[in-house]
């Protein structure tokens, strides 16, 4: 296939910059619809470079806190499966080069229909798939149709992912691999940035895919450490949070995209920095 | 009906799965501990010197065998099928629960595991892992719904007294299936040292073959028992299904007996088409959650519906992935019993046989009452009397104290 990927594009591209993607977490329908559209319109422009959006679920029990609580406001605003692919659908209308990745649990996509959600998420201009409860045993279930459909599904390796069971982690993987940088739920407590260099170190040696790290990143400091040995930083809880702790939807909107800035900024300079930065 | 052939020994497969049910839908960091409990398990089965063990604290600790008693009275009260009663309720903590507790304990045991953690609904399931905890001298966390700790106060304490931590779950709806998720997010964070104790046969796979195995011993001793007193196998098996541990443990033994029928009785809640019930099979429709994929309480966009009943240990929107398949092969059947019913029933056992049961159980006991007086007495009946009445003190007294005198408990 000669087609290249918005995914594979944007590494290329970023490759050539020396420097990690930034990758920000948003709960799709959180605080409601029509911030969430706000608040995606304007991440690219802020520094994001990849977009995760989460499909919400009422039993997300890979995630913490805040992402639980993100879920919930947007469920209980009427958030579905079928108004956050037209979230994608109408993101795409303005931005063609952005890869989002659709980010969640398997139960919402099962009911809808594994056909159906890729023909759909394919047509809204989804590019990838992050799916917590399916391990590679489950791959028949939507990690294979999703090859036919041209999307990407996102593999996670974590700190119990030994060398036993790297290969069949990686085997059907495609898109970039991302690293849970800690055995635990999402918004978490920080990794210890040796142990995390280590552990991608040990990841490059078994693939060529790109290589994201997430769950417990929070400050620009920790995105720059993290960002200098790894393709992609991945922050959401902190993000979410601040839809949280926001009065209005305005509010919302300026704390995330206001985080998001200096979170790019940071990740944009991590790599001209000589000293090892402490934090 | 298609009837399936040898069904005991040959599920669920290598993958976990019972026909499209079940499996491992489970993250990442915990599939290298799923697979190694499933390694761990299967050596454990077929080490006599485990065996030997579970067979030891099942007799001296747990009190087994428990004995399966003719009612009398009950038999007369319905005027059809005999009637016996499987005493689970007599276990020590008075439940079904620590069959599968027992074991699972012996097994963290066996895996250097340092602490226990679970999830409870009704409590019951926190009391015995409770107590096995205490017996092997582990730390213990039980995960229970905030609005299920208001229902179930004394098992609370009962909990407490036993040493473990309860830590109330606010998250979502808090109930039994907040309570499970935040068990998995704990033994997602503490993967090295834990054991999750799950209390029924649901979950990742291997959980609902070794709970299966665990409780299986109900039905292994029922068959010995009705062979010793008849001479013969039973006509039927009665039990209520929350998550199915109790049903499991009886019906399975007798699968491949294609003569015994099998009912398993879900809550009915308010009655299923009211929507507030916890009937999984009757009221549901597949889906994945918890780890398995199974018939679940959901809406249209699968987003899982909370459960309505009366009795906070079958006030669960899934059921164990055995039970989806058996269902859908037609080898039992389901139904459900409203809470109506239950409280009826619940009343009916305590005066005709002098036995005060859990509300779980007199979901069984309601559907005894409808099928036993259509049925000859020759008809060999058992119910598996699951668990006893004593922590639903409060809530009967909340619907039927005013009858009885009692404001509330």
């Amino acid at each position: 296939m000669t087609h290249t990927s918005r995914l594979e594009h944007c590494f290329a591209s970023l490759k050539q910059q020396n420097r990690p993607a930034l990758v920000s977490y948003l709960t799709a329908g959180d605080p409601d619809a029509e911030t969430t559209r706000r608040l995606l319109h304007g991440l690219p422009k802020a520094g994001v470079d990849i977009i995760e959006l989460g499909m919400p679920f009422s039993d997300p029990m890979a995630d913490g806190p805040a992402i639980q609580k993100a879920a919930l406001r947007a469920l209980n605003n009427g958030q579905t499966q079928a108004k956050t692919l037209e979230m994608v659908r109408r993101f795409r209308e303005e931005d063609s080069t952005t890869p989002i990745v659709l980010m969640g649990y398997y139960n919402p996509i099962y009911c809808y229909g594994v056909e159906r959600f890729l023909t759909d998420a394919a047509k809204a201009g989804v590019d990838g798939l992050i799916v917590v409860d399916l391990p590679p045993e489950h791959d028949e279930e939507l990690c294979q149709p999703a090859a036919q459909h041209g999307i990407d599904f996102i593999r996670l390796a974590t700190p119990t992912t030994d060398a036993k069971r790297l290969p069949k982690v990686l085997a059907n993987a495609s898109g970039f691999i991302y690293y849970v940088s800690v055995a635990g739920v999402t918004g978490g407590s920080a990794p210890t940035p040796e142990r995390l260099e280590s552990a991608v170190a040990g990841l490059r040696e078994h693939t060529e895919l790109p290589i994201a790290v997430g769950f417990g990143i929070r400050t620009a400091e920790q995105a720059a450490t993290i960002g200098r040995f790894s393709d992609a930083v991945v922050v959401g809880s902190a993000l979410v949070d601040c839809i949280e702790n926001a009065n209005t939807p305005d509010e919302a909107v300026e704390r995330v995209h206001g985080l998001v800035g200096e979170l790019a900024e940071s990740v944009r300079a991590c790599r001209e920095v000589s000293e090892p930065q402490v934090y | 009906m298609n009837q399936p052939v040898d069904v005991s020994k040959s599920l669920p497969d290598a993958n976990g799965l019972f026909g499209s049910f079940g499996g491992r839908f489970v993250a990442e960091t915990l599939m290298p501990l799923i697979l190694e409990l499933q390694d761990e398990y299967t050596i454990a089965k077929n080490d006599p010197e485990f065996q030997r063990q579970l067979a030891y604290f099942q007799g001296d600790y747990v009190g087994r065998p428990s004995p399966l008693y003719f009612a009398e009275r009950l038999t007369e009260h319905f005027g059809g099928a005999s009637i016996y009663l499987k005493r689970e309720e007599l276990n020590h903590t008075g439940a079904h629960k620590i069959n599968n507790c027992i074991g699972q304990v012996l097994l963290a045991k066996q895996m250097g595991k340092k602490r226990i953690i679970a999830e409870t609904g009704a409590g019951m399931h926190g009391v015995a892992t409770a107590t096995v905890a205490a017996r092997f001298g582990l730390p213990c966390v039980i995960y229970m719904g905030a609005t299920d700790i208001e229902r179930q106060q004394p098992n609370v304490f009962r909990m407490k007294l036993l040493g473990a931590e309860v830590i109330p779950v606010t998250s979502g709806t808090g109930t039994l299936k907040d309570a499970m998720n935040e068990a998995l997010r704990d033994w997602v964070t503490n993967v090295d040292d834990t054991f999750y104790i799950i209390g029924t046969v649901a979950g990742p796979h291997p959980y609902p073959a070794m709970v299966r195995d665990f409780q299986a011993v109900i039905g292994h001793e029922t068959r010995a028992q009705m062979l010793e007193k008849k001479g013969r196998l039973p006509d039927s098996l009665v039990a209520c299904i929350g998550g199915g541990s109790n049903a499991m443990g009886l019906f399975h033994p007798f699968l491949d007996d294609l003569d015994v029928k099998m009912i398993g009785v879900e809550a009915g809640g308010k009655g299923v088409k009211s929507g507030l019930h916890a009937a999984s099979l009757n009221g549901g429709t597949p889906g994945v959650l918890h780890g398995n994929r199974t018939y679940l309480l959901q809406n249209e966009d699968g987003q899982i519906i909370d459960a309505h009943s009366i009795s906070a240990g079958l006030d669960y929107p899934g059921i164990g992935p055995e039970h989806a398949w058996l269902h859908e092969q037609g080898r039992v059947e389901y139904v459900s019993a409203t809470d109506d019913e239950a409280l009826e029933a619940f009343q009916v056992c305590c005066r005709q046989e002098g036995i005060i049961p859990a509300l779980e159980t007199a979901h069984a006991l309601a559907e005894v009452g409808k099928r036993a007086p259509g049925l000859p007495r020759e008809h060999l009946m058992v119910v598996n009397l699951s668990g006893r009445g004593d922590k639903d003190m409060m809530s009967v007294a909340h619907h039927l104290g005013e009858k009885f005198g009692v404001k509330q408990l």
